[in-house]
């Protein structure tokens, strides 16, 4: 009896000695019971392809929930990610169909793709730290603003690629995995150092917790607010070009549609406050993560379609009550 | 005064295996101020918090008219005529002073709120206390007294027999302080009884006629006020000798690190000059508003200067923000620590370095020389907290500053201005405090210290200066620095002589 206890004792202790945020603990726990529970539910579940699927799928708006992540904890929003996917994405197919040579025009396509996001990302950012209009209002504003814009450049339709090597970037695979796979795992290790290992993310956090704290100690929150903006702008270039070709095109009308309630969920689900001042990347990707597999599950389960947004909104509440219930 | 009608019996409280409060038996009598002292930690908060129903007794019972009761809730307490006044007002910024009075028990006829009998009741009551606000008046356009009076005014209309104030007077000029003493009074007259928190010995021996001392959650003594000295209050608060709580003098060298002249910020400070010199504790003291918090915030660039120049160890410095100021080795502590100082639901790492942070990255944030640093503070300032990762919003008020003075100190400043730096603090705690600030000046830096209290500025500073409407009104050093001569500046009722002896 003591004998187990101890060991149970000393398994909690190593678990806490682990070097992980206690905040990503239960996303973590949930997101190992449900694959449990999937691969029992369904034969296909662990079918390598099925993973493999699955990884794809949440790789383009978990690249974007990285993103929203900065943005959140620096205590703002961005719902214009998903026009602004759109719009990217129909701006970096201009660039690489008016380029001649396909090596360079990939090159420079995706440059432009990242350039083009930062820049509407600085866009969003200059309306809330000089303007001073509410991060909400501001890329509600966007949102739509962005979106038309996708529509009139191409007047509504679809753009097609003419160029043979861009599929390769989004439909191809290195070791075995999608190479979108390797780019939303990359930009989080690279999003987690940022975050937790560089000033920029100590100061993104304070002044998320408090703006006032944050100027009195000599941050420069507009700054710090603005640069916020701008990662997520290039987290959307990077995932525009992960899209656009996988698609070897992109439609104005449906690409990125909700993509910003996705990342927002995603952030959410991690267990990141929409308070803002605490938020961890390796959540996000797992909240990506357990809706990607909530989705697939409920397809594989032949539950309808129109029944998957009921489930998702569900997980968000459940998510989030959790994350109340730990803060008392 | 023979019946109590609340009596307390033998109440004590645990968190877990920890006894925070215990074997606390007490009458409360009607009619009386009942002062309750104690270090932070000794058991103050939770004893009220019992009181007022935010927790349940572990042990023990409340009785209330006869009637005993094994646990309350804060509704329940409310109904039986308990009230408390926080330290920090749960006002409603956006609307109306009588709309808070009357908030969640807002007076109706026919369904409808009753806007005309509410405002006239609220009229009434405030005029009881001998305070002419307007009811209609919104509450953000209040001062911090008046503020405290729609408190006060909010459990009258409740009919409260018990009123709890938990450390009123921090945040108040001793003006307002004697105004607030007169309300009190005049709730004694009605029969209400007052428990009254300070760490202010002087105010407890003033108001209140019986004391209850807590040291380490065990009441020490239940007695009359007039039976003891402030110093045998504090004594028994602390329960060793306290030798001297401000430590000697410095001798101040001619060297000067900060001069300020013609400092000015439109419509709040004007034609401000000082020197403040290195090994020098230079006070600034006056009334609440008088611009004192406008004086440091300019200098660092907190407010923009409509004039004024600012030197630093003799050279010109033009700072526009509080990252220019630290770079030059100045260091400023906000009165307001918990929403300017330090952030809540960081650790106490993430706060000490948040100033420093360039300090300890090489590439990435060394996390580990972070944390020998966060060590070496927590034991030198004698930091109590569960652990470094906790964060700073679960320590008590006196280990918070503690970790606010780390944070500016680990910019290594030659020049501090430290704005109340012992607002909210214990007795052991401030006499740490001020020698800390003390040996900060003798190892050469300049400290500038804003404080309301006039007894810690007369102790702790070489020289002072009384602000006044923005203005310096007066440069007292050695037997000037008295408490006659301060006030009598302070509120303007002597004009401004000459400059003070220079030494």
């Amino acid at each position: 009896m003591t004998a187990t206890q101890t060991f149970s004792q000393r398994l909690v202790n190593a678990v806490r000695r682990l070097p992980l945020d206690m905040t990503i603990v239960a996303p973590l726990l949930a997101l190992i019971v449900l694959l449990i529970a999937s691969s029992l539910a369904s034969e296909y579940f662990l079918n390598t392809r099925n993973l493999t699927n699955i990884l794809r799928q949440v790789s383009y708006t978990g690249i974007i929930a990285i993103g929203v992540t900065f943005v959140i904890i620096g205590g703002g929003i961005d719902l214009s990610v998903g026009s602004m996917v759109a719009l990217v994405g129909v701006l970096l197919l201009f660039v690489l169909n008016a380029v001649g040579d396909p090596v360079l025009a990939v090159m420079v396509g995706m440059s432009a793709a990242l350039v083009v996001g930062a820049l509407f990302g600085l866009v969003n950012g200059l309306l809330v730290t000089r303007g001073r209009i509410a991060a909400f209002i501001a890329t509600l504003a966007t949102m739509s603003i962005y979106r038309s814009l996708a529509l009139y450049l191409t007047d509504a339709g679809e753009v097609v690629s003419n160029n043979d090597i861009f599929p390769d970037i989004g439909g191809g695979y290195w070791l075995g995995i999608p190479i979108p796979v390797w780019a939303f795992f990359a930009l989080a290790l690279v999003g987690h150092v940022l975050l937790f290992h560089t000033p920029y993310g100590r100061h993104l956090c304070a002044v998320g917790s408090n703006e006032q704290v944050a100027r009195y100690s000599g941050i420069r929150v507009r700054t710090v607010v603005l640069l916020s903006f701008i990662i997520a702008g290039v987290c959307v270039g990077l995932a525009a070009i992960m899209l656009s070709s996988r698609l070897n095109s992109i439609s104005p009308s449906d690409a990125g549609v909700l993509y910003e309630l996705d990342a927002i969920a995603a952030v959410v689900i991690g267990g990141t406050s929409l308070a803002g001042g605490r938020g961890s990347i390796w959540g996000t990707v797992i909240g990506a993560l357990i809706l990607g597999i909530i989705n697939n599950m409920l397809n594989l389960l032949g539950v309808s379609p129109y029944l998957q947004g009921l489930v998702k909104g569900a997980v968000i509440l459940i998510a989030v009550l959790m994350q109340y219930k730990r803060s008392q | 005064m023979t019946d109590a009608p609340i009596r307390l019996h033998g109440l004590g409280k645990r968190f877990g295996p920890v006894t925070v409060l215990r074997d606390i038996n007490l009458d409360i009598h009607p009619g009386e101020v009942l002062g309750i002292l104690g270090e932070n930690g000794a058991g103050k908060s939770t004893l009220l918090k019992l009181i007022s129903g935010v927790y349940q007794p572990s042990v023990g019972q409340i009785e209330i008219d006869g009637r005993r009761y094994d646990r309350l809730d804060p509704i329940r307490a409310r109904q039986l005529g308990i009230a408390m006044i926080p330290q920090e007002f749960n006002l409603v910024p956006t609307l109306s002073v009588y709309e808070n009075v009357y908030l969640g028990q807002e007076l109706r006829r026919k369904g409808w709120l009753n806007h005309k009998q509410m405002r006239e009741e609220t009229a009434r009551v405030l005029a009881s206390l001998d305070c002419d606000l307007d009811p209609r008046a919104p509450i953000a356009a209040l001062s911090v007294a008046e503020k405290q009076m729609v408190e006060v005014a909010r459990v009258l209309v409740n009919d409260a027999r018990v009123v709890i104030l938990d450390e009123p007077t921090t945040v108040l000029t001793d003006r307002e302080v004697e105004v607030l003493f007169k309300v009190v009074r005049a709730l004694q007259k009605r029969g209400v009884a007052v428990l009254f928190i300070s760490h202010k010995l002087k105010e407890v021996k003033n108001l209140c006629q019986r004391l209850l001392i807590l040291r380490d959650g065990s009441p020490v003594e239940l007695c009359d006020t007039a039976n003891l000295d402030e110093e045998a209050m504090a004594r028994k608060m602390v329960g060793r000798e306290l030798s001297q709580v401000y430590p000697d003098k410095g001798q101040p060298q001619t060297e000067v690190a900060l001069s300020v002249a013609g400092l000015s910020v439109a419509g709040q400070i004007d034609d401000v000059s000082f020197d403040l010199r290195r090994g020098e504790i230079l006070g600034l003291s006056g009334l609440v508003g008088s611009g004192r918090t406008e004086i440091a915030e300019a200098i660092m660039g907190l407010r923009q200067r409509s004039a004024g120049a600012i030197h630093m160890n003799g050279k010109a410095c033009d700072i526009r923000s509080p990252s220019d100021a630290h770079q030059q080795g100045l260091a400023y502590l906000s009165e307001d620590r918990q929403g300017r100082g330090l952030v809540m639901n960081f650790n106490l790492i993430e706060n000490m370095t948040l100033l420093s942070l360039q300090r300890y990255v090489t590439g990435l944030i060394s996390h580990r020389r972070e944390r020998e640093r966060a060590e070496h503070y927590q034991q030198a300032f004698n930091i109590r907290a569960a652990s470094l990762k906790s964060p700073v919003g679960q320590l008590s008020g006196g280990n918070q500053q503690k970790v606010y003075l780390a944070k500016l100190l680990d910019i290594e400043p030659s020049i501090l201005m430290l704005d109340e730096p012992t607002r909210g603090i214990d007795v052991g705690t401030k006499r740490e405090i001020y020698r800390l600030i003390r040996q900060l000046a003798d190892e050469g830096r300049a400290v500038l210290v804003i404080s309301s209290e006039l007894e810690e500025i007369i102790g702790l500073c070489d020289r002072v200066l009384v602000v006044r409407e923005g203005r310096i009104a007066a440069e007292l050093s050695d037997a000037q620095i008295n408490e006659e001569d301060i006030m009598l500046y302070a509120a303007g009722a002597r004009e401004r002589t000459p400059a003070g002896v220079h030494s």
